[in-house]
């Protein structure tokens, strides 16, 4: 054994070029799928990568290889990796790297970079790839010495992965991949400058059980972090405990099961109402893991005004930065309520409170008038939610079928939902259903995209097609860019300025061209034959459906206003017609 | 409002367009930045003078910063007992036959003439930037031609190294 363990790390030693060092850290660090694109500066890293064992996906655009890495991230917790060339490559994936970055995504993003001897001169596929990326990566490097980039790789793995996860990025030249040193992984990784804080400081939890022992509307919002932290069972628990009602932001959704009588549905432009008053009423606010997005809070004027704000985040930079904050906990999510769940300490008596929110769901649920002569966008979402029992992995894009998935999807666990939130990347939803699907084999995934979107990544149906992955691409076809639609209808006096496509292509031809199975529906009939064939069958397949194309999302909250100034909440609401 | 941010950074390639990058970014406005080694090899300091609208964003500005990877260590150190110091060169015009009443405005002031030429000389001050503001001044009736200020370095006094690093104490 312990003969073994020299000759392994006398074998790490050894020297070896700096692609096939590359190589050897993936492995190290287990990485079990990388996406990525070849080109000119990256040759001598898919020269070895030829044989190297290591899973490839060969996207057929960068951007679908840094979306797949997000969904693949999103889904299994674990880092993404990408690779992309230098100059053209690299500049693909900005758009990818701003989202991961504003969604705290872990990747692990490769670029090659022209030789270090032309750096500078404007060469031939040269692009600053470090000054680009400065403002849109958690970290980046561009290695400058062969006996760096071990440190530096795994230093990359570590920054993505701990603290609030994002993207670090690698700018290797070509010099740097065939020129030999020493590989040795097993180095301390020592990084003065970054220590994140994963303890909730004492003080202020004890703080936080006192104001939860006096509040009477206490509500908890809870984000992403909770999912980046593992912790739906201790939110869970917790909620339990002090009888306290949860709400998710967008990417929250899954943390909380959205069927506990203590859920009361997402927040912000599009939540529900009774999330949304219970934002604006409450007299305790409890963040665990959401930074306060603009369209989370609408106006902050109107925003929580009569509560105590309490917010739990891993990042510190973000407590106070929006809304005020009485008590700041600077913790992993997970910690953090672990610590709550074993104070002592009187649970809130939210009896009252609790009766006026179930009353409200009760007399404002989420609306929408169906008419089974047509495909109802909402009708169509809560078709798939069945005959998926709520357990698939949804992906979206972006739009109007995003909301109306978030708000008709009910997801009762998590790691089941990946969206594009902050940035709102239209071509998100289905590359990073690929990542989703390679991160779990046996899952059902649906990429819900719209008919605007889908065009800005289809060429990724490729990739399914090749890989056999058995995913079911939903097309909700309305025909136009309904979201901007949407805002032309209400705040520009119905002047649709190139928001309407009425002569999108044939998507059904289109899956025939990538050689997968394509369904159209026109009918609520028609809609629920063709998902019951899609579901019988284990192979990719694009589904087409003509939903009504003037539907809109509501309730809504229009941009300037506060959360309890929503407009579309009751049936017939004038503003409606 | 006018804060005095310090901070030791790993002095790496790209480092001060990472700060400088994150200032435009959030809209941080900089009076002054003066970057220079340390005591410590590899490690460097920064002195920023940044005008904030209030103490949001102010403790914004920290926390950001501490994000950075290469940032080590950040305090704002407007509120506590510190040398801030500057140093400008200002040419003036003047005639030989003013060049004495220059020596004895600038007296007070400890400012030296570095350079003389024949219808110009070269005054150097170093102080907190209030002084160089004052001498600036008084000098202007002459005919300034050109000016040339460092900006502010500063620590704070005493024995102690700079008080609370957020880094290693954040009690929040
Ligand atoms: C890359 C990108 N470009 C533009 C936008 C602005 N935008 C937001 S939603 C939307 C319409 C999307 O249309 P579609 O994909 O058909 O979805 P729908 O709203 O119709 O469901 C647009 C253009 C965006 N979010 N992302
Ligand atoms: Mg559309």
């Amino acid at each position: 054994m312990a003969n073994m363990k020299v000759e392994e790390k006398r074998a790490q030693k050894t020297k070896m070029s700096g692609a096939l060092m590359l190589i050897e850290a993936l492995k190290a660090e287990n990485v079990e799928v990388i996406f990525g694109y070849p080109g000119g500066a990256v040759l001598p890293i898919y020269d070895k990568l030829y044989s190297s064992g290591v899973f490839h996906v060969l996207t057929r655009h960068e951007q679908g290889a840094i979306h797949a890495a997000e969904g693949y991230a999103r889904i299994s917790g674990k880092p993404g990796v990408v690779i992309a060339t230098s100059g053209p490559g690299a500049t693909n994936i900005v758009t990818g790297l701003t989202d991961a970055m504003i969604d705290s995504l872990p990747l692990v993003v490769f670029t090659g970079q022209v030789a270090s001897n032309v750096i500078g001169s404007d060469a031939f596929q040269e692009a600053d790839v470090v000054g680009i990326t400065m403002p849109i990566t958690k970290h980046n490097y561009q290695v400058r010495d062969i006996q760096e980039l071990p440190k530096i790789i795994k230093e990359a793995f570590h920054i993505a992965t701990t603290g609030r996860p994002g993207p670090v990025l690698i700018d290797i030249p070509k010099d740097m991949t065939t020129m030999e040193g020493e590989f040795d992984y097993e180095q301390e990784i020592h990084l003065p400058g970054y220590q994140p804080t994963i303890h909730p400081n004492h003080l202020q939890i004890r703080k936080l059980v006192e104001a939860v022992s006096q509040a009477k509307k206490p509500v908890i919002l809870a984000g992403a972090g909770v999912l980046h932290a593992n912790a739906s069972k201790e939110l869970q628990q917790y909620a339990e405990q002090q009888h306290i009602p949860v709400i998710h932001t967008l990417l929250g959704l899954g943390g909380f099961p959205a069927d506990h009588p203590l859920f009361l549905g997402m927040a912000g432009m599009h939540g529900t109402y009774t999330a949304n008053m219970a934002l604006y009423e409450c007299d305790l606010l409890i963040n665990i893991g959401a930074r306060f997005d603009d369209r989370v809070t609408g106006n902050l004027k109107y925003f929580a005004p009569n509560a105590t704000v309490a917010h739990i985040d891993i990042d510190p930079a973000e407590i106070g930065k929006n809304v005020p904050t009485k008590i700041p906990i600077v913790s992993d999510a997970k910690e953090a309520l672990k610590e709550l769940i074993h104070q002592e300490g009187k649970p809130a008596d939210t009896t009252a409170w609790l009766a006026q929110l179930n009353e409200w769901k009760k007399q404002f649920p989420l609306y929408y008038k169906n008419d089974v002569q047509t495909i109802k966008p909402q009708k169509l979402i809560e078709m798939i939610y069945e005959f998926t029992n709520g357990e698939a992995i949804i992906t979206t894009d972006v739009g109007q079928h995003q909301m109306w998935a978030a708000q008709y999807y009910k997801f009762n666990k998590p790691h089941r939902w990946v969206t594009s939130g902050g940035l709102g990347t239209m071509g998100f939803g289905l590359p990073a259903a690929i990542g989703a699907q390679l991160a779990d084999k046996n899952a059902t995934v649906i990429s819900i995209v719209g008919d605007g979107g889908f065009q800005m990544t289809l060429q990724e149906l490729s990739v399914i097609r090749e890989l056999n992955l058995p995913i079911k691409v939903i097309i909700v076809n309305n025909q136009s860019l309904g979201m901007v639609r949407q805002w032309q209808e209400i705040f520009y006096e119905k002047r649709y300025s190139h928001s309407l496509i009425p002569n999108q292509p044939d998507f059904v031809k289109l899956a025939e061209a990538y050689n997968m199975k394509g369904f159209r529906a026109k009918t609520e009939a028609e809609a629920c034959e063709i998902l019951k064939q899609a579901f019988s069958l284990d192979e990719p397949v694009l589904l087409d459906f003509h939903v009504t194309a003037d539907e809109n999302v509501y309730p809504m909250v229009a941009p300037g206003k506060g959360l309890h100034e929503m407009v579309g909440v009751k049936p017939c609401d004038e503003s409606l017609q | 409002m006018r804060r005095i941010i310090t901070m030791t950074v790993n002095n790496r390639p790209g480092v001060l367009n990472r700060i400088t990058g994150l200032f435009t970014k959030r809209h941080y406005n900089i009076e002054s930045i003066t970057v220079g080694h340390t005591e410590t090899e590899g490690v460097s300091r920064m002195t920023f003078v940044v005008n904030v609208e209030d103490e949001r964003t102010a403790e914004q500005i920290t926390k950001q910063l501490n994000k950075q990877i290469d940032v080590l260590k950040v305090n704002d150190i407007t509120d506590q007992a510190i040398v801030a110091r500057e140093l400008a060169l200002i040419k003036v015009s003047v005639t030989p036959a003013l060049r004495q009443e220059i020596y004895t405005l600038i007296e007070p002031f400890r400012a030296s003439i570095v350079d003389v030429s024949r219808d110009s000389l070269v005054v150097q001050v170093t102080g907190e930037p209030e002084k160089v503001e004052a001498l600036i001044d008084l000098l202007k009736p002459y005919g300034i031609k050109e000016v040339a200020r460092t900006g502010t370095t500063a620590f704070t006094r005493g024995s102690q190294k700079t008080a609370a690093s957020y880094k290693t104490a954040f009690i929040i």
